[in-house]
């Protein structure tokens, strides 16, 4: 009885472990992509990544996870590139070293919604600035990521620049990604700020109306980096850079310029190789 | 109808249509839960047996030990699992982190303390008398201990359940090291967080009731071996 058991055991698990194992894949064909949630939650990733492992033979792991860890994960050597949308936070890993090479991919644009009877009287402000003071001064309700993703850090950066600490009972931090964070800030009727794409494929759960938008602070700016080698002993710089020179690639470029259309009826980003940050 | 209505009836149909991605993610979440749970029970069971049997010093902190091990938070198991797996950690070598491997490995530190626990709470319950009386009658140790394990497989297999149901329905530990990766580290409940940031509300429920409707035939299998013997 013991013996059949143990028959039995072994063979399940040698039926079981070898398919989920497979063998051993040579280090240098993996690429790790750290990068931000919103990029896989627009479904942008899973239409670009499959085009990048037919054309280059290469097996990319995207971990997806806000702009700070994926960045923190870079520095550290457990990623070989990153798509990242911090551009303060970017040129700070850049000068240190850790990353290289950053160049823009795209934009988007983020927008701050809010309740339809818009307490802070924000509706139609061209700055954004401006519509954060009123926000703050009304003590009117605002959800902020608190994640230290891309989003929250450009929201911290807009409170400086518009003087202002955000504390206090009005000001609610989910700790969460965009998906939720919106369903929070719907549920309260407070402001928020997203990003378009997100907010699009929100629509129908959300009723919250963009009140401010196309200001310059506002625009969201996607910048591929490849990982410094001496991040750690197994970065993997040749694929780092083969995904960073595909994701600006002529036809990577067109794919993301027409990407969204079918679905929401415009496209979620813009296409800018080439650019520089002064150029947008 | 409401949106749970449309869930059920959405997971009805990915289901019916053998919707291939739906499929595999289903069949990766069984084999990486399967593969855990069957590695702790190798380990749990000799150990759970032995710690119940054996007399010494300082036993009853290694009790305390496990019995906190079974209360063990998933993502804490994710984070330190991960950092040891980073390829600058201790077994970075391996290169095992966002590999259906690692899920096993982290959802094995999950089931092992719960089936320890639950198989010395089983064998402790089978009277001490019983235990001599086969010793006295010739019984080898070996053979002792079989017959215990056998005496005890009602709540063994209790123990089986509460290893399986603790994994299959964990997601912070998947996710770090797992990393939810299409096609090859997206599981259930993985896949599940991952629509719902989405804002796919329908297909997250519907992952959610394929994920409800496979522990509960797993653990109707499961109860059938259990309750079945008895009838």
């Amino acid at each position: 009885m013991v013996t059949r058991f143990a028959a039995v055991l072994s063979l399940v698990l040698a039926g079981l472990l070898p398919s989920i194992t497979g063998p051993a894949e040579a280090q240098s064909s993996i690429v790790i992509l750290s990068t931000t949630t919103s990029t896989q939650d627009s479904g942008l990733l899973d239409v670009l990544v499959p085009l990048f492992e037919k054309k280059s033979g290469l097996t990319v792991k995207t971990i997806s996870v806000g702009t700070g860890q994926a960045l923190a994960l870079a520095a550290r050597g457990e990623a070989d590139v990153t798509l990242a949308h911090a551009p303060g936070l970017e040129k700070k890993y850049v000068t240190e070293g850790r990353m290289s090479n950053r160049r823009l991919v795209m934009y988007n644009d983020f927008v701050v919604i809010g309740p339809p009877d818009d307490p802070a009287k924000i509706k139609g402000l061209p700055k954004a600035l401006d519509a954060l003071k009123r926000i703050a001064e009304s003590q009117s309700r605002f959800v902020s990521r608190g994640d230290k993703s891309g989003t929250h850090t450009l929201e911290l950066a807009l409170w400086k620049q518009a003087g202002v600490e955000p504390k206090g009972a009005w000001y609610i931090e989910s700790g969460q990604g965009m998906g939720q964070t919106l369903g929070i800030a719907n549920d309260r009727r407070a402001y928020t700020l997203t990003d378009r794409a997100t907010f699009l494929a929100f629509q129908k759960r959300v009723d919250l109306p963009i009140l401010v938008e196309k200001d310059r602070p506002l625009l969201n700016i996607y910048s591929v980096m490849e990982v410094n080698p001496a991040n750690g002993p197994r970065v993997n710089p040749k694929g780092g850079k083969a995904f960073a020179d595909f994701m600006l690639a002529p036809e990577t470029q067109a794919v993301i310029k027409s990407f969204g259309v079918d679905r929401y009826g415009q496209p979620l980003f813009v296409p800018v190789a080439g650019k520089k940050d002064e150029d947008l | 109808m409401g949106l749970i209505g449309e869930g059920v009836l959405e997971a009805l149909r990915l289901l019916a249509t053998g919707d291939p991605e739906v499929w595999q993610i289903t069949w990766l979440s069984l084999q990486v839960s399967a593969a855990a749970t069957l590695l702790s029970l190798v380990f749990g069971i000799p150990a759970g047996a032995a710690l119940a049997l054996s007399r010494f010093p300082g036993r009853a902190f290694v009790v305390s030990l496990v019995n906190t091990g079974m209360g063990l938070p998933p993502v804490v198991v994710g984070l330190f699992v991960t950092i040891l797996l980073w390829r600058n950690g201790a077994l970075g070598f391996l290169e095992l982190l966002y590999t259906p491997s690692a899920m096993v490995i982290g959802q094995f530190v999950i089931a092992a303390p719960i089936v320890t626990g639950l198989t010395l709470a089983a064998v402790q319950q089978v009277p001490d008398r019983f235990r001599l009386q086969m010793l006295g009658l010739g019984a080898s140790r070996l053979q002792m201990i079989w017959v215990l394990l056998k005496e005890a497989r009602l709540p063994m297999l209790a123990a089986v359940m509460a290893g399986f149901g603790g994994v299959i329905s964990e997601v912070g530990a998947s996710m770090m090291l797992g990393g939810n990766i299409k096609g090859a580290t997206r599981v259930l409940t993985t896949a599940t967080v991952l629509e719902t940031g989405k804002g796919n509300f329908d297909i997250a429920l519907a992952l959610s009731v394929i994920l409800l409707l496979i522990t509960f035939l797993v653990n109707w299998a499961l109860s059938f071996i259990q309750q079945g013997r008895r009838a």
